[in-house]
């Protein structure tokens, strides 16, 4: 059986793919003798190792087919060229003495083993003298090379069945007697089976290691593609925190499941975040809400115009609050789903510096303190304008806001520099500070380190800075500005941004 | 499909933005609101009444898209979500039908990406909700005069208050103002919108180039010291602050 038709027996046809397909989604875990090798041929690698065998051999079959034709074409030349130069010895050797020395040379040589063909012909054309007990008909009628090969049977054959081929000179004698001298082809055609049994055994031993091979990968992976099905099977039925097999070769499989297992990380991140966020929303806007209610209550229950009128301003005021609340949630919550992560871009991290401190500088001037910068020109982030706007905007307000409680001369520092391949954006205060222990909690969501809440904001607004950072891949690191001050050791917020890759 | 005609007819709670806008509106502009809320939108069309401003409504994206097709408005208000056919997806079909006049985007995804979808498609400005109906009045206001201001004009004048677009001078009475290059553009932006309430969302987004709320007070400070110095030496005023809205120069003549 020819390899191509041994391999069209296995040609994967569609609707049985797709049918074990079928067959894969109804039962994952164990799939039917049958169906498993229906799969394998159907597997993308069995495919392409199959093409790529079929290939190699076609290029193999040819390579070899032209290799012999060239070796028998040269033994063919060799031997026109040895027969051709002993014809021109017998044509000299008939020269010097005539028919009777001719006759003894051809003798003495036909006598050797592996002898050439020697015919002495009349001029009818039979056969006169010779190892050559019959010849084609027509082989003698033409003078010269003979361009086919012929048939004749042997002398020492005489009465076998088997026949011979050969090629020939023909040479005419004046006295019109026709001499040959041939040889046989025995020996090409007996190099050319060689050469073709060669062959067949490599391709034989080649099919047999594709089938090893072939049966190794599709079972290899067959396997592993079980172990996924069954493992993403779980995740489907609600438990996000399976994950897929990883094994460690670090090939294809490992680097897909990789890559999913960081995506279900993802969102069973994500998911983690909005159930906090709700579990925030219900249980901080109660009070705030609450508040409202009440103060509507009273507004309702008033009978001086004017006094319901501060009630009804305050009730305004409870609600801004309350959206700008809702909003900066909204906002927290967007940016830690990392949806605007495709608005990014490469932005100047030193003019939103300076610009952020030159629209806070009057506000801190007013406010009696007095604001240093020290901004490194040119520094380049990948990034969100608006939101790293936001966030710098929400730490001067901080820092204003705490250091004008300070004791001495409040002051506020903004300061980017380039440190350690990243870039550093600090907002400095020296208000009375975070202690140590607590700095962990402010950047948590509603958390305000004065119980009491007597200055005004959400208890965001640290929260939406961690969140911006997280989105930029930097980091927010709160210090003391000045350790040895144990009176008012001051806040320092640093945004630190990882350098732009170029 | 309808007009409103606002069930309050009584004009003494109107809020104070809304009230003190009023006195500045050039008469009969006309606009459309699409809005599926009906409550918001009568809340909307009540206040663009009392500002003299004539709305009509439509309450879903067909027939709101039907309406900007069929009538000619100075101003569309298009809400985001809506039955029938999505707010953004109207604005691009009217921009596609070669409807130019202004629009502006009410969401309650008022976020910075949401924003830049928003004016992708098409819209003129964005506004998130909940907002102030000063807020979206000043707005409104500024996109229909849009066309009427030409942005070619190099001088702007309120007053004897002349700013000088090409060479950054600004006089008063013909006496010169140094500013700061910030407070040339604060006091640019205020002019190119002489008479209209100009709110502090506005200033942060058309002089600081940031969209979201300013929340502290932070835009104030600025419009406080360039008051100081474009009054300081003079009897006039002519940079007011609206009270529960923004800020308006205007010349009282």
């Amino acid at each position: 059986m020819s390899l191509k038709s041994w391999l069209t027996r296995f040609r994967p046809r569609p609707s049985r793919a797709s049918a074990s397909a079928a067959s894969m989604k109804t039962a994952p875990g164990i799939p039917r003798n049958g169906g498993r090798l229906r799969l394998m041929f159907s597997s993308t690698a069995v495919r392409l190792s199959a093409i790529y065998i079929l290939l190699f051999a076609l290029c193999a079959a040819l390579l070899v087919i032209y290799v012999t034709a060239m070796s028998e074409r040269l033994l063919a030349q060799q031997t026109r060229r040895t027969i051709e130069e002993e014809a021109l010895d017998i044509d000299r050797a008939y020269d010097r003495g005539g028919v009777n020395l001719v006759l003894r040379i051809m003798e003495r040589r036909s006598r050797q083993p592996g002898a050439n063909l020697y015919v002495i012909a009349g001029p009818n054309g039979e056969i006169l003298a010779g190892n050559v007990a019959s010849l084609q008909p027509g082989v003698l009628d033409e003078q010269g090379w003979t361009g086919m090969p012929f048939t004749y049977q042997p002398y020492a054959e005489m009465g076998a069945t088997r026949r011979h081929t050969a090629t020939a000179s023909v040479l005419r004698l004046d006295n019109g007697l026709r001499v040959l001298i041939g040889r046989d082809l025995g020996d090409p055609s007996r190099f050319r089976g060689i050469v073709q049994q060669a062959l067949m055994v490599a391709l034989a031993i080649m099919g047999l290691g594709a089938l090893v091979i072939w049966f190794g990968i599709g079972r290899n992976a067959l396997r592993r593609i079980d172990r996924m099905s069954a493992a993403s099977q779980k995740i489907m039925a609600g438990d996000l925190s399976q994950r897929l097999p990883v094994g460690r070769s670090g090939d294809e499989f490992d680097r897909l499941s990789e890559s999913l297992n960081a995506m279900l990380g993802r969102i069973e991140k994500l998911n983690e975040g909005l159930r906090q966020v709700s579990d925030n929303i219900a249980h901080d806007l109660k009070t705030p809400l609450t508040r409202l209610r009440n103060k509507a209550a009273d507004a309702l229950g008033e009978d001086r115009e004017d006094v319901r009128r501060v009630s009804l301003e305050g009730i305004i005021g409870e609600s801004d609050q309350l959206i700008r609340t809702f909003n900066a949630l909204l906002m927290i919550s967007r940016v830690e789903a990392g949806s605007i992560a495709a608005e990014l871009s490469d932005i100047d991290l030193s003019a939103i510096s300076a610009d952020s401190a030159e629209l806070y500088e009057p506000v801190a001037e007013e406010a009696g303190l007095s604001m240093h910068t020290e901004i490194d020109p040119g520094l380049i982030v990948h990034g969100n304008r608006e939101l790293i706007g936001q966030a710098i905007f929400n730490l001067l307000d901080n820092a204003i806001k705490y250091a004008v409680g300070a004791s001495q001369e409040p002051q506020i520092w903004v300061r980017l520099r380039h440190a350690e391949g990243s870039l550093k954006l600090s907002i400095s205060d020296n208000g009375p500070g975070v202690p140590a222990e607590r700095r962990e909690d402010v950047t948590k969501r509603f958390f305000r380190l004065d119980e009491s809440r007597s200055k005004p904001g959400t208890g965001l607004g640290l929260s939406l800075v961690e969140a911006v950072m997280e989105l930029h891949g930097g980091a927010l690191e709160l210090s003391a500005t000045d350790e040895a001050n144990t009176e008012a050791p001051g806040l320092t917020v640093t945004m630190v941004f990882p350098q732009i890759r170029r | 499909m309808q007009t409103f005609s606002s069930p309050y007819s009584s004009a003494d709670d109107k809020s104070a933005g809304a009230g003190d806008a009023a006195d500045a509106i050039v008469p009969r502009m006309k606009i459309l609101v699409i809005e599926d809320d009906l409550e918001a939108a009568a809340y909307m069309s009540k206040g663009f009444k009392e500002a003299g401003i004539v709305v009509d409504h439509a309450s879903d994206g067909e027939s709101g898209l039907f309406m900007a097709s069929e009538n000619s408005y100075d101003v569309m208000v298009i809400d985001r979500m809506l039955p029938r056919r999505d707010g953004l997806s109207v604005i691009s079909e009217l921009r596609k039908r070669g409807v130019n006049a202004p629009v502006l985007i009410l969401s309650a995804l008022g976020q910075v990406d949401d924003r830049v979808t928003g004016l992708r498609a098409g819209g003129d400005d964005y506004l998130p909700k909940p907002y102030a109906f000063s807020e979206l009045l000043a707005r409104v206001e500024v996109l229909g005069r849009r066309k009427g201001t030409p942005e070619q004009d190099m001088v702007y004048r309120v007053g004897d208050l002349e700013l000088d677009r090409l060479s950054h001078e600004v006089k008063r009475a013909g006496k010169e103002i140094l500013l700061q290059p910030r407070e040339f553009r604060l006091l640019e932006y205020l002019m190119k919108n002489a008479g209209q309430v100009v709110t502090r969302t506005m200033l942060l987004e058309n002089v600081w180039d940031y969209h979201f709320d300013p929340q502290t007070n932070v835009i104030d400070v600025h419009v406080s010291r360039l008051r100081s110095k474009i009054e300081k030496d003079f009897e006039k005023p002519l940079l007011k602050t609206i009270r529960g809205a923004g800020y308006m120069i205007k010349d009282e003549g």
